[in-house]
């Protein structure tokens, strides 16, 4: 857990006094809304369909207890009793009354929580994978490299008018949790082959209108380096990005226009003359700022304790820890992800009974310490494995031990055109309809692992192109239709999936799903070839076929 | 970046101009009588593309009462009732096309 | 519209000469790039302080040379968002060692004042008449920076450092 200081909260309460300042002059008519649009999206702020939404941040998506109750309490005070998490491990509330803001944000602000820069074309939320500080196999927490760009990008006066939004993701596992490779940057943590430590510097990766996969610009930058590196890439950015379209004014253009050879040329003169300057950061700072994270005091535990074979011995725990426990970096713990994907329900949600039920769990079972996962779902990072059983009755008891993570019912999903005035189409009841179809949690498991990611339209908020199977919402003469692609993906392989054929309406697109994994069940070589691997083997035709057969 | 309002509008049927409330986000329409109403029923209806100029320039005029405002399309009933005219409007007059998560 | 400057509402001792009028012998005077660049020696022979508007779309270091001809360089911002000027003003005042006045003009907002003297602006061509007048006010609004610029202020990363070498510092707990 990282711990908030004086520093911290002073700076939060200064930001929600100016934003109180900023409502006060708009509800006065002192601001028009054109001056005050960019204001308060960079409070994450934003008008939807029926209401103004609140996008709060949760940095690398750690929350604490104390914190996990406050947006209970926003959601109950302010709202109508339930927040959504996004694919950027951000929490949000879509009913929230402008003039009420003020308040909620101080009430947030109070445990350290906020939403500076959740929006605005700014540098956004800085993200990480959910499993950080407790998976095996990471070189260091990225976490702390995490709040290093956290810190560096709140407010960064050079930097908070950029032509377009800018998104940063850690990652220091091979496996990349954190789809560094559809961001603006990307970061990964490794040991060159001197065995140093440091990041290899990905650049211009998005998804929306024109995805893009990052490219390397540097393969190796030392942690002293990384902060000026960074400010060379987005200085270079904010003279030469384009501000005359919105649709090309990401980084991701600018990259493409210059060719990454030329780009990095750029970057490299920049950095030239900024590298030794103020922001080399020494191991005094970086040390700072990793001693503000807190671990649990792990005790030394057997992997297999009796608590747990006598729990496995009851079915339905046994295949809720077979598929949301994992192994965690010290033995007789486990990670553990709490499912959001009931079946028939919304992806994501969460009642603020459940958070606080959630909170509490956490303070009994996890060390007060809850993780936001870009899939929208939960985690207890971590968890002893004795507990496990008596956790699991308490998890069920209240919806959230679903046991479908990282299978077909496991959908990432938009708010679509039931929230957001940029949507052509729904997203969440097509996401429901499909958890419908594969509610058989054998069947979702003789599938195996399957993402299947929902955007409402092109923007790919749900990140629809990088999904094992993507569905993008279209409109047209005022009907809802869904392009369906197929073998994308966000991790260390990341690449845009394929269009399968046209657009179908609504009330196909499940009985396209259904027919795209049938035929996966029918070709695969194995029980244990992955969906992803079978598309990537066939390519898209025969999938194709099946959904388009007619009769 | 010229004004909407500069550009060559063209409305595809009775329509009526709605915005969202500046100080809560509701959804509001605007009525005959140079106001805003929560209403649909109460909404000014226009038939051809001036009116809904007019209208249109009234209600950005507003800018402390009212955010985001545009032309919707609305249908008549045969009772003369006036209805949300595509599923965007019928959205944001009838919320989500599902059940709210909340516990009741 | 108000020109602020060391937080209060000045006059204008600058004469704006945009388009191909003579320049007085004395007498401070703002001229655009394209002028100033196209007559760089008359300005240089003036004995009066000379400044120049430099455009947010082009490279600030080919105004490094003449530097030390000017007493003012005004900066851009067409509307508020376009954030060009900031990186401008920065490599002016850290790279260049620029010291004369730098100075904030086109849309320049209430809410811009922390950022643009952070990034070296100490003059100020404020939208509106109540921005101008609650300068000194908002523009201490902030006491944290969390990441460093020219403006010489200490950043939350080392102030830290100093206050964790001092004994009985408590921190904030976020949970237990």
């Amino acid at each position: 857990m990282y711990v908030h200081d004086e520093f911290d909260r002073t700076l939060l309460q200064e930001r929600v006094n100016e934003f109180r300042d900023q409502v006060k002059r708009r509800l006065s008519g002192e601001l028009t809304e054109d001056e005050f649009k960019s204001l308060r999206l960079m409070n994450g702020v934003y008008l939807q369909l029926h209401a103004y939404m609140l996008r709060v941040a949760i940095p690398y998506g750690t929350l604490s207890s104390e914190q996990m109750r406050m947006l209970a309490h926003v959601a109950r005070k302010y709202d109508r009793g339930y927040g959504h998490f996004t694919t950027r491990q951000n929490i949000q509330f879509n009913w929230i009354k402008l003039s009420d803001l003020p308040d909620a944000m101080a009430d947030l602000a109070s445990v350290g929580v906020h939403g500076i820069q959740t929006s605005g074309n700014c540098i956004r939320n800085v993200t990480t994978d959910q499993w950080a500080g407790a998976a095996p196999g990471e070189i260091d927490d990225p976490r702390i490299w995490a709040e290093v760009l956290r810190q560096y990008s709140t407010m960064h006066p050079e930097f908070s008018f950029l032509p377009r939004k800018f998104k940063i993701a850690v990652t220091a596992s091979d496996h990349d949790r954190a789809a560094i490779k559809i961001h603006d940057i990307g970061l990964r943590l490794h040991r060159n082959g001197a065995g140093e430590m440091g990041f290899e510097v990905l650049v211009g990766g998005g998804l929306g209108r024109t995805p893009f996969i990052a490219k390397t610009i540097k393969p190796f930058v030392t942690r002293r380096d990384v902060l000026t590196y960074i400010e060379a890439i987005l200085r270079v950015y904010n003279q030469y990005g384009r501000r005359d379209n919105i649709y090309k004014a990401r980084i991701k253009i600018l990259v493409h226009e210059l060719g990454i050879e030329r780009f990095a040329r750029e970057v490299e003169d920049e950095w030239q003359q900024i590298k030794d300057g103020q922001l080399a950061l020494d191991e005094a700072v970086i040390d700072e700022i990793r001693s503000r994270f807190t671990y649990p005091a792990y005790e030394k535990l057997t992997d297999n304790p009796p608590e747990l074979k006598q729990g496995l011995e009851e079915p339905a725990f046994k295949a809720w820890y077979r598929n949301s426990v994992r192994p965690h970096r010290v033995p007789g713990y486990g990670i553990v992800t709490l499912s959001l994907k009931p079946i028939g329900g919304p992806p994501g949600d969460a009642t603020a009974e459940q958070m606080d039920a959630i909170a509490d769990l956490a303070d009994r079972y996890a060390f007060g310490e809850i993780r936001v996962g870009h899939e929208q779902n939960l985690c207890f990072p971590t968890v002893t494995k004795r507990d496990l059983p008596e956790l699991w009755r308490a998890l069920d008891g209240l919806g959230v031990a679903t046991p479908n993570v990282n299978l077909v019912s496991d959908i990432i999903a938009c708010p679509g055109l039931d929230y957001c005035s940029l949507a052509n189409a729904r997203a969440i009841p097509v996401a429901q309809e499909i958890t419908r179809r594969f509610a058989n949690h054998e069947t979702a498991n003789l599938i195996g692992k399957l993402h299947i990611n929902i955007s409402g339209c092109i923007n790919a908020c749900g990140h629809h192109h990088v999904g094992h199977i993507g569905i993008l919402g279209v409109e047209k003469n005022d009907e809802e239709f869904y392009q369906v692609t197929i073998g994308g993906r966000a991790d260390e392989g990341a690449v845009v999936g394929t269009l399968i054929g046209p657009a179908v309406p609504y009330d196909k697109v499940a009985d396209v799903i259904e027919d795209i994994v049938e035929t996966y069940l029918d070709l695969r070589l194995r029980p244990d070839e992955l969906f992803i691997d079978t598309v990537k083997r066939l390519g898209v035709e025969p999938f194709k076929e099946r959904a388009y057969a007619t009769g | 970046m010229t004004s909407p309002l500069q550009q060559k509008l063209k409305i595809t049927g009775p329509s009526i101009v709605t915005a969202n409330r500046t100080s809560d986000g509701v959804v509001i329409y605007r009525t005959p009588s140079k106001d805003w109403s929560t209403e649909l029923s109460e909404a000014a209806v226009v038939r051809t593309a001036d009116d809904a100029k007019a209208l249109w320039a009234e209600a950005i005029a507003d800018d402390l009462g009212a955010v985001g405002s545009y032309i919707a399309p609305v249908q008549i009933g045969s009772d003369g009732a006036i209805g949300p005219g595509n599923f965007r409007e019928t959205i944001r007059l009838r919320g989500t096309t599902f059940a709210l998560p909340a516990s009741a | 519209m108000p020109l602020v400057k060391n937080t209060e509402v000045v006059s204008d001792r600058y004469i704006r000469i945009l388009d191909d009028a003579p320049i007085p012998a004395s007498g401070a005077v703002l001229v655009p790039a394209e002028r100033f660049l196209a007559d760089a020696a008359e300005f240089a022979a003036r004995n009066a302080e000379t400044g120049v508007i430099w455009p947010n779309n082009q490279d600030i270091d080919k105004l490094a040379p003449h530097l030390d001809k000017l007493a003012l360089v005004a900066l851009v911002f067409p509307k508020y968002q376009d954030g060009r000027a900031y990186s401008q003003a920065r490599i002016l005042r850290e790279r260049h060692g620029y010291r004369g006045e730098l100075r904030a003009t086109g849309a320049v907002l209430r809410d811009q004042f922390v950022f643009m003297l952070r990034a070296g602006f100490d003059s100020f061509e404020v939208k509106k008449d109540a921005d101008a007048r609650a300068f000194g006010s908002v523009s201490k609004r902030y006491s944290v920076f969390y990441q460093p610029t020219g403006d010489g202020r200490l950043t939350a990363f080392r102030k830290r450092l100093q206050v964790s070498a001092a004994p009985g510092r408590e921190l904030h707990s976020a949970s237990r």
